[in-house]
């Protein structure tokens, strides 16, 4: 589904990203897994769109993305959902969500027959619509808390809360490939394991998932397949079994030291 | 018959270009580590300005430069692991096959890699849980008898490590009772099984034994009819190298049409020998490997010796895995005898300290009811007043069997010859006569 061949990305003349190569199968849940400062929010900005990939290149559904508008990658069902949620603190739960879902539309199937210039809102209001209204009652049955409080400012929600409406406000696109920034950031454990319950039921329900996070035990219990960044290099691929099996993996992410502690 | 089974679908099956982009993802990381944790490699990369960031794709890899056999005996014992020796859980060496050995570690992730190569071409061979699997290969530092140990175990299948301990005819007593179907051993310990059970007037119908799979030497076509006949078996080639990994590399499908490389965890190249320029597929030349898994001991563009050539189509078993050519001979003058491979120089070595001058001699290799025999044929130094005193050849005679035992662990006939009377085959590969038919 997205498959990136030597991407390079950064910042001025700081090179982040020196080459990676990785791979997210239909279906599949696969973790990036690094310390602060590896590259891990980079990878997911450039995959989304926001940052432009220096070299390198980033095929979704056999489509060449990199260097795409964000908008446009939305479109084709790539969605991101970024590090410290990013929820709009000043509007209501409700207001997010449809936000989520603003920049899909469908066009007449007749559109191409007009002039760019004139295709801007020929887009089936309809369906639109009946999109919405889909997405909205799946995200609500996932999320009940969303319904109960839709009116609420999502200033007031805790961290958990915001992390699931920020969350749901990207499933409100309908995407088919859901990737997350560090979910487990700035949230209180407990919820961490809801967090992470939720995102396992997304999978089961068949989305692909690419998760980047910091908190390797929960990243590897979910994921089928694991990257290991360090400096902007990956130096270590395989099946969450196997990284949670290497031993440097569980000195530097898993917090085990040179004994071995079986939990 | 049932439908061939394939052991890991999803893997062995997978599309071209998947795999290329799986291949390129897994060295990338593999140089990575090679390059950070391996001053080997490091500097190796270094000597040549090459980096890993500047192998975007396989093709890339040709800049790369080679790893010989003498690289690793010289990081005897440990200098080549990429993880810290607390990381390692097994050791395997080819101690006691060769003067300077060579170390191979593997970390908990290597061993369970090594078991899933091995659990998949025992599957394409043709082994199921249902069979009782006799593994007549040696289970000490050498890495054979485990491999083929935890891959049978993996799929199911009833093990007997028999090893090569027990001798002949407890080998075939066991295969006998113990109602053994499927034989894993090398060639020439094979027909030695053939020529006991002739010996013992056992039937080969008395017997389960209804496939073998051999590996560890060169073995020919025609050996392999031979083995089928007189086992009344059918034969599936194995290919695998300590180095490597043991056991495990490729091995062949039911359809006996090459051996499936697992590309997922090593990448083949074939090269000249002589120019070192990588070749087209099909071309005939030097098997080249790198592994793309191993995080003990991950090898970069090793130079195996073996020659064969690569055959990149899909085979009509459903696998997608490259095939290689059954091994037709070295591109060095590695000598496989019994299992063991030796060079010509290491016996010179062994002549020399004994003889104290510089030897001429002949390495002869011939077959005897089924099992290989080695003589070495020396020619007597004129230091050495006559002929006569038998006293003093005999004494030379056990000196050299007696070294060449320590130290390559094989047993060698020693003959003399008189002064200057090998010395018009002398040098090169004229000093190697391989009488055993193939």
């Amino acid at each position: 589904m997205l498959r990136i061949l030597n991407l390079e990305a950064g910042y001025g003349a700081m090179r982040v990203l020196k080459g990676i190569s990785l791979h997210v199968s239909p279906g599949e849940a696969v973790a990036i897994i690094g310390a602060n400062g590896a590259g891990k929010s980079t990878l997911l900005k450039t995959v989304a769109g926001i940052l432009r990939p220096r070299a390198g290149s980033i095929v979704f559904d056999r489509r060449e993305i990199g260097g795409r508008p964000a908008e446009e990658i939305v479109e084709a069902g790539c969605v991101l959902v970024p590090e410290g949620r990013r929820v709009f603190a000043t509007m209501t739960v409700r207001e997010n969500l449809l936000l989520g879902a603003y920049g899909r539309r469908w066009r007449w199937p007749w559109t191409r027959l007009f002039p760019r210039n004139q295709r801007a809102d020929m887009f089936d209001r309809r369906r639109c619509a009946e999109h919405v209204e889909r997405q909205l009652a799946l995200v609500f049955t996932l999320f009940p808390i969303l319904r109960d409080r839709q009116n609420q400012l999502a200033g007031t929600f805790s961290g958990g809360q915001q992390q699931m409406l920020a969350i749901a406000r990207a499933l409100m696109s309908g995407p088919r490939l859901l990737m997350m920034d560090e979910p487990s950031l700035g949230v209180a454990p407990l919820v961490v394991r809801d967090i992470y319950r939720t995102i396992a039921d997304l999978k089961q329900h068949g989305l692909t998932i690419l998760l980047v996070e910091q908190n390797a035990r929960w990243a590897l219990k979910l994921a089928d397949r694991g990257y290991v960044l360090e400096t902007g290099q990956i130096v270590l691929e395989g099946t969450s079994r196997e990284l949670y099996g290497n031993r440097d993996v569980q000195r530097a992410y898993l917090g085990k030291e040179y004994r071995r502690i079986d939990d | 018959m049932s439908q061939p089974v394939i052991y890991n679908p999803r893997m062995e099956t997978l599309e071209r270009d998947d795999l290329v982009q799986l291949q390129t993802e897994r060295l990338q990381s593999t140089l990575n580590r090679a390059y950070r944790n391996v001053k080997f490699y490091r500097s190796a990369f270094d000597a040549r300005r090459v980096n890993p960031e500047q192998v975007r794709d396989l093709r890339a890899l040709r800049d790369l430069p080679f790893t010989t056999r003498e690289d690793l005996r010289r990081s005897y014992p440990y200098d080549m692991f990429a993880v810290p020796l607390r990381d390692i859980v097994r050791m395997h060496s080819t101690l006691g096959t060769t003067g300077r050995p060579i170390v191979v570690g593997y970390t908990r992730n290597d061993l369970r890699n090594w078991t899933e190569c091995t659990a998949r071409l025992l599957t394409a061979a043709g082994l199921t849980e249902h069979d009782v699997v006799q593994i007549a290969l040696d289970y000490g530092l050498f890495a054979g008898g485990f491999g083929f140990q935890h891959g049978a175990e993996q799929i199911g299948a009833s093990v007997i490590p028999t090893s090569l301990t027990p001798g002949l005819d407890k080998q075939i007593m066991v295969m006998r009772d113990f109602k053994t179907t499927v034989l894993v051993t090398t060639p020439s310990y094979a027909l030695s099984v053939a020529a006991a059970i002739e010996e013992a007037r056992l039937s080969p119908a008395q017997m389960q034994l209804r496939l073998a799979l051999i590996g560890g030497e060169q073995w020919s076509d025609g050996l392999r009819r031979q083995i089928e006949e007189r086992l009344r078996v059918a034969c599936s080639d194995v290919y695998g190298l300590t180095e490597v990994m043991g056991p495990g590399v490729a091995g062949e499908c039911h359809l006996r049409c090459g051996l499936h490389i697992n590309e997922d965890q090593f990448i083949a190249e074939i090269i000249d020998p002589r120019t070192l320029e990588p070749l087209e597929p099909g071309a005939s030349g030097e098997l080249v490997l790198t592994t793309i898994t191993k995080e003990g001991f991950p090898l970069i563009r090793y130079r195996t010796g073996d020659i064969t050539s690569l055959d990149p189509a899909p085979c009509p078993c459903g696998r997608t895995f490259a095939r290689m050519a059954r091994v037709t001979g070295r591109s060095d003058d590695l000598i496989l005898f019994r299992g063991v491979g030796f060079f010509p120089s290491q016996i010179e070595e062994i002549i020399f300290d004994v003889e104290q001058t510089s030897p001429h001699y002949q390495i002869i290799l011939n077959r005897e009811s089924g099992a290989d025999t080695l003589e070495i044929k020396v020619e007597v130094s004129e230091r050495i007043p006559s002929l006569d005193e038998l006293k003093t050849l005999e004494a030379l005679r056990q000196q050299i069997a007696r070294r060449i035992k320590a130290a390559l662990d094989i047993d060698a006939r020693i003959t003399f010859a008189e002064p200057r009377s090998l010395r018009q085959t002398t040098g090169g590969r004229g000093r190697v006569i391989d009488l055993r038919p193939s």
